[in-house]
């Protein structure tokens, strides 16, 4: 289980998260969701620390993550998948040599065996043979494929997926959260999505939290979200104009 | 006036605090020392990419920079001192300052910004925080092969830099003064000391270093996109061509 605690954090004057707390349950898949800029992926690499909050804690297992040594933080996040925004694929490695870095460092495995698992999570999303591609040769959407088979490769606990269907076309996005689910189903895990995709959010979530002014604004199930009253929610989930949320510039 | 005053406190605190980083990144790379033979192709990668890519441009700016401290100490030497202690000259030139310096200078140019470019787009494209989140420390992976590279590879520069300067010397005099190879080598031979060879070789090793960490060190701290890149890029060249020449009278002051 992973409990996030008052979780504070800001850049600069900035404050993006303000006291957030959320408890994420094993084998559950939360979707969260907010406007862009709401600190939806702040909080995801919060979790990792791969940022750090001021104020506030999360705890993965019991264990507080800020407070970890490097060989146990390093330990810890062996048990997450991360799946990037950008996919964040080493471009100078082959497809193959992406997925395999996690087994190649941290295990023993013959470079036999890490073939037939690379193929094999190839395979499972849905992208066998492409092996000796270079990422700069992939489209978005296969890119965002690739990225997910190399964080699954380890057979995670966590999977974090950071918008892993934003800039795809719709039968792709379909495809990715196909993925997802299937990947819950068969592998067992806990994943954790930040989106705001209300298509992707229908097919997916279990529970869905709204992050709002970095504060979260709805907990609840996929009817409690559409049938919720909360203006601001309303808005956002029935994509209105008008309402609580005005797009203001941003001042400079 | 105050505002004047508080822009130097500002600027004084921003270098100890880049100075600290550096030196806490170097600290950290160092402890991963033990892990070299784990991480040996990665080195070996790195030794090619510093070391062997690098070789093609070493060479010619060797041969050149050769070629023209043969001709300017002919100058120098021309009705004041025999041109037969051409080669000795020219050699304590090349061995000490030039081939050190220059190959350097070249591998600043060269390899500490690609090094931070390379780096540098790792970070805005969050590579280095998939790195992260995959459990491996890039100080291990991306900057520990750089650096130690660094520091093997350019001597190892050098000494092509020193041999084939020492050959553009000699084709220069030959062509310009007839000096026969027997009189000229004779002459580098005859004032050869290894101290010579050893205190650029030293440098060498100085600058390559140096030239790793600043890449590094400016790479991991990239910030924006293209346009950061592009900043990280010739912050790196302008800081570490700055360091070598600092470092080169610091060197000099010490060695001789």
């Amino acid at each position: 289980m992973i409990e996030i605690v008052n979780l504070k954090k800001s850049f600069e004057e900035k404050i993006v998260l303000r006291n957030v707390n959320l408890k994420v349950y094993d084998g559950e898949k939360l979707v969260i969701i907010g406007r862009s800029g709401c600190g939806k992926s702040v909080l995801l690499k919060n979790i990792l620390n791969l940022m750090q909050p001021d104020r506030g804690y999360i705890l993965v297992d019991q264990v507080p993550i800020k407070k970890v040594s490097q060989r146990d933080l390093f330990y810890l996040r062996k048990q997450f998948g991360f799946l990037f925004q950008g996919s964040a694929l080493f471009d100078s490695m082959t497809v193959a040599e992406n997925i395999a870095l996690p087994l190649v460092e941290h295990t023993d495995l013959s470079p036999k065996e890490i073939k037939r698992q690379v193929a094999e999570k190839l395979e499972m999303v849905g992208l066998p043979g492409i092996e000796n591609l270079k990422p700069s040769e992939l489209s978005g959407g296969m890119k965002k494929r690739v990225a997910l088979a190399r964080a699954i490769i380890m057979n995670p606990k966590y999977v974090l997926y950071d918008e892993p269907t934003t800039g795809l076309d719709p039968i792709m996005a379909a495809n990715i959260d196909h993925l997802i689910n299937e990947l819950n189903d068969r592998l067992n895990v806990t994943s954790i999505i930040v989106t705001h995709d209300m298509q992707s959010v229908s097919r997916i979530a279990d529970r869905v939290v709204m992050l709002h002014m970095g504060m979260i604004m709805f907990e609840g199930s996929v009817e409690e979200l559409h049938t919720a009253d909360n203006p601001i929610v309303y808005q956002f989930v029935h994509a209105k104009m008008d309402g609580p949320i005005q797009p203001k510039p941003l001042k400079y | 006036m105050i505002k004047f005053i508080e822009s130097i406190g500002y600027r004084t605190l921003y270098l100890f605090q880049e100075a600290g980083a550096v030196f806490i990144m170097v600290w950290r790379v160092f402890k991963y020392l033990s892990e070299v033979w784990r991480n040996r192709h990665l080195v070996f990668q790195q030794m090619l990419e510093i070391g062997v890519r690098s070789l093609p441009l070493v060479i010619f700016v060797g041969v050149f920079a050769g070629a023209v401290a043969s001709v300017q100490t002919a100058y120098q030497l021309e009705g004041y001192i025999s041109f037969n202690y051409l080669g000795a000259a020219t050699s304590i030139a090349i061995f000490i300052e030039l081939g050190p310096v220059l190959t350097a200078l070249v591998a600043a140019g060269r390899v500490s910004a690609s090094i931070a470019a390379e780096i540098g787009t790792m970070k805005v494209t969050e590579q280095i925080d998939a790195l992260e989140a995959l459990a491996i420390d890039p100080l291990r992976y991306l900057a520990m092969p750089r650096i130690l590279s660094g520091f093997i590879m350019v001597p190892i520069l050098t000494i092509f830099a020193d041999f084939v300067g020492l050959l553009g010397a000699y084709f220069v005099a030959y062509l310009n003064l007839g000096l026969s190879p027997e009189i000229f080598f004779g002459s580098v031979k005859e004032f050869f000391t290894v101290m010579n060879v050893m205190s650029g070789l030293i440098k060498a090793f100085v600058f390559g270093g140096v030239t790793a960490i600043i890449g590094c060190h400016v790479g991991f701290n990239t910030e924006g996109g293209a346009e950061g890149v592009g900043k990280s890029t010739i912050r790196a060249f302008v800081l570490s061509s700055a360091l070598i020449l600092l470092n080169d009278y610091l060197l000099s002051v010490l060695l001789f």
